[in-house]
């Protein structure tokens, strides 16, 4: 699955980057919609940093507040009652302070996004051409017919057979992969720095998948451009990305580079999603772990560490602390860029004692022996 | 083609009820023909005459009969042949013979029909684009007093009888302040502007009536739209708010508001009654009373045939632009 996860050169610390400033870099993201109900916190001091080239992917249950902090970064929430604050700084223009105008200039332009679901996130009443040159020509002082050949070309470029011809076809005449590679096809008209994915390959089956991930990848490759991949598939985070954001109750709850994440999490959510992830090879009499619970309300979240009423570790930290005090990100014991949000003094302990024997015990017998 | 079929199959249907319907109700419409002074015996003359002595299934075949191949009134060769003038003809398509109007029915719907369908279409384009402007800027202020404005003002109208607002523009707008004339039908032909300018204040009246519906309608079905998937990658595409409103929104929310406009103005062009009553009109809906209170049989079937005709020719119209607003949708 991870033939392609990493870029060419494998960095130990992937937040170095040339120029000093990243591509785009979010600062204290937080989206709030005030409700009669209350506040919902749909997300709440996010930070991350992606290059160009780069791909994160963001993880998360539903309701953790993965799409919110996605679409703010296109400006979506602009015209409804959310309050936004910190930075969105994309090439070093901060996203939330431009003008309504300005930050539909970009969106498109320097800020795609690719949705899942695609029959119902294309217009059923115009043909594909249509909906895929428009997004070019809002951008482009072109003629209709010139948006035309350029939605024919990009038809092409994601893999649609015969272009000239299925580019005067109806979202409903497409399958299901040629849909979203048609979305994928709109959102990179303009060839972005930013495409963000919103479960790209949700509604799709796994072959289809496999496809549309590799055409991702090989996109990416030709434009250069960062990648935002929500999900809450991991397989589809160990292919595409470098690095992984994990989202609980709208707070990054870990955040590293993605072999560190997935091999050694410091963070019992992540632990509860990587137990969660049936193995293809395992017995098919081995019972999946999910995680006890339900995803908690954004409207009130849980005090102190979220995920405190769903924790397995709750007796191993000392005191109500779990219960009482939100925990800071720190960084993780593996060092680099590798920060986590949990009470644990030793979670590489807990890991690899607990944990890891239980989900995947071969992997921890070879884990006895130190790898760096 | 199937759908023409079935549509004529309908009105065939709907004549035979009528005639059915007539006669249940042990109405005698040869009363008024037969003058002051009727003995038994001249009632039954008369009765015979005018042929509503047969079944109401024979009546209702040559009615059929007729609509093919014509008739004449009374249905007696001998008659015709020795004193033609006191033979009506009534040539094919035939609707019938009003006795109490002295005049073909066919005649009779030619004259009231773009009376009606004038008041119709006027009131339509009135109300639709009313409906739609009003609806759209309501959904766009949603909330607001604006939005609170529209609705209620729309809901005031609509609560009122067509009488009162009718004769409110009567006695304001066209006799105290004289801004529009006091109307009276004027053809088309005669003189165009008149023909408008006298159309104002009735279509007006009407419009108001039908608005209130599409500007809740407009509304709901735009405001729907806002939380479609398609809508928000238009915005994602960085499109201007009047094209995702225009384009992208509006086009979505048009297919409830044809289905409903097209059969409203299909029943509407079948005569808005009080309306045009209050306007002293004589379009279809003046003669559909006075040929009911007069049991008027011939005048009666006939406007049920004509109107229940745009009624199904509006549906099918519907049906169509149904397949041309909505790819998905194939005439089958």
């Amino acid at each position: 699955m991870t033939h392609a996860a990493s870029s060419p050169a494998p960095e130990t610390v992937p937040q170095q980057r040339p120029s000093g400033q990243p591509f785009l870099s979010v600062r204290d993201l937080l989206v709030h919609f005030p409700t009669v109900d209350g506040v919902v916190k749909a997300t709440d001091g996010l930070s991350f940093d992606l290059a160009r080239g780069k791909t994160l992917g963001i993880v998360g249950e539903s309701g953790s507040g993965k799409s919110v902090s996605s679409s703010t970064i296109l400006g979506l929430q602009r015209g409804t009652r959310a309050i936004v604050k910190g930075e969105i700084l994309l090439d070093g223009t901060d996203l939330l302070s431009i003008s309504d105008e300005q930050m539909r200039l970009r969106r498109g332009r320097d800020v795609a996004m690719i949705f899942q679901d695609p029959l119902s996130a294309m217009h059923p009443y115009y043909t594909v051409g249509n909906q895929i040159g428009e997004a070019y020509m809002v951008h482009h002082d072109v003629s209709k017919k010139a948006a035309r050949a350029r939605a024919i070309e990009m038809l092409d470029r994601v893999g649609i057979p015969q272009p000239d011809r299925r580019v005067d076809d109806y979202p409903h005449q497409f399958s299901g992969g040629m849909r979203q590679r048609a979305m994928i096809a709109m959102g990179l008209i303009n060839d972005p720095g930013l495409l963000i994915a919103d479960e790209p390959t949700t509604a799709l089956d796994v072959t289809v998948q496999a496809q549309i991930l590799d055409l991702l990848q090989d996109l990416q490759r030709e434009f250069n451009s960062a990648i935002i991949i929500i999900t809450h598939d991991l397989g589809v985070v160990a292919e595409m990305a470098d690095d992984v954001l994990v989202m609980y109750a709208g707070r990054c709850v870990e955040y590293g580079p993605t072999k560190e994440i997935l091999t050694q999490p410091q963070m019992p959510y992540t632990w509860g999603l990587l137990s969660s992830v049936p193995d293809v090879a395992g017995d098919t009499e081995s019972r999946l772990v999910p995680i006890p619970g339900n995803p908690p309300s954004l409207l009130n979240p849980p005090s102190g560490c979220a995920f405190h009423p769903r924790c397995a570790h709750l007796d191993k930290v000392p005191g109500n602390l779990c219960r009482t005090d939100l925990p800071d990100l720190t960084p993780a014991t593996t060092g680099g860029n590798h920060v986590k949000r949990c009470h644990l003094v030793h979670p590489e302990d807990v890991w690899a004692k607990e944990v890891l024997p239980e989900i995947a015990p071969e992997l921890a017998e070879q884990n006895q022996e130190p790898t760096a | 083609m199937r759908r023409i079929f079935a549509g004529v199959i309908m009105l065939i249907l709907m004549s035979l009820v009528t005639y059915v319907l007539f006669f249940s109700g042990g109405l005698h419409p040869e009363r008024a023909a037969c003058g002051k002074n009727c003995s038994p015996a001249q009632w039954e003359q008369t009765k015979k005459a005018l042929g509503y002595d047969k079944p109401a299934v024979v009546q209702w075949g040559e009615f059929l009969k007729g609509t093919v191949a014509g008739r004449t009134y009374p249905e007696d060769k001998a008659l015709a042949k020795a004193n033609p003038s006191l033979v009506s003809t009534c040539p094919a398509p035939c609707l019938g013979y009003s006795v109490v109007n002295t005049t073909n029915v066919s005649t009779e719907v030619k004259t009231a029909f773009p009376v009606s369908f004038s008041l119709a279409i006027l009131a339509f384009i009135m109300w639709i684009v009313g409906g739609v402007f009003f609806g759209v800027i309501a959904a766009l202020r949603r909330g607001t007093v604006v939005d609170r404005g529209i609705v209620g003002v729309s809901l005031i109208f609509y609560a009122f009888p067509t009488f009162w607002i009718g004769l409110f523009f009567l006695k304001f707008f066209a006799i105290q302040w004289q801004i529009f004339p006091v109307p009276s039908y004027v053809n088309l032909t005669d003189s165009p502007l008149a023909w408008l300018g006298n159309l104002v204040l009735p279509s007006l009246t009407l419009a108001l009536i039908y608005m209130a519906g599409y500007v809740r309608m407009t509304r709901a079905f735009v405001l729907e739209s806002f939380g479609e998937d398609y809508l928000r990658t238009a915005r994602a595409k960085g499109l201007p708010n009047r094209r995702v409103l225009v384009k992208h929104s509006l086009r979505a929310s048009l297919t409830p508001i044809v289905t409903m406009a097209g059969l409203d103005f299909g029943a509407l062009v079948g005569g808005a009654i009080i309306t045009e009553s209050v306007f002293n009109y004589d379009g279809l809906g003046a003669l559909a009373v006075d040929s009911v209170r007069t049991l008027d049989l011939p005048t009666i079937v006939g406007l049920v045939v004509v109107l229940a005709a745009f009624i199904i020719l509006a549906n099918i119209v519907v049906d169509i632009l149904y397949a041309v607003i909505d790819p998905r949708v194939r005439l089958g």
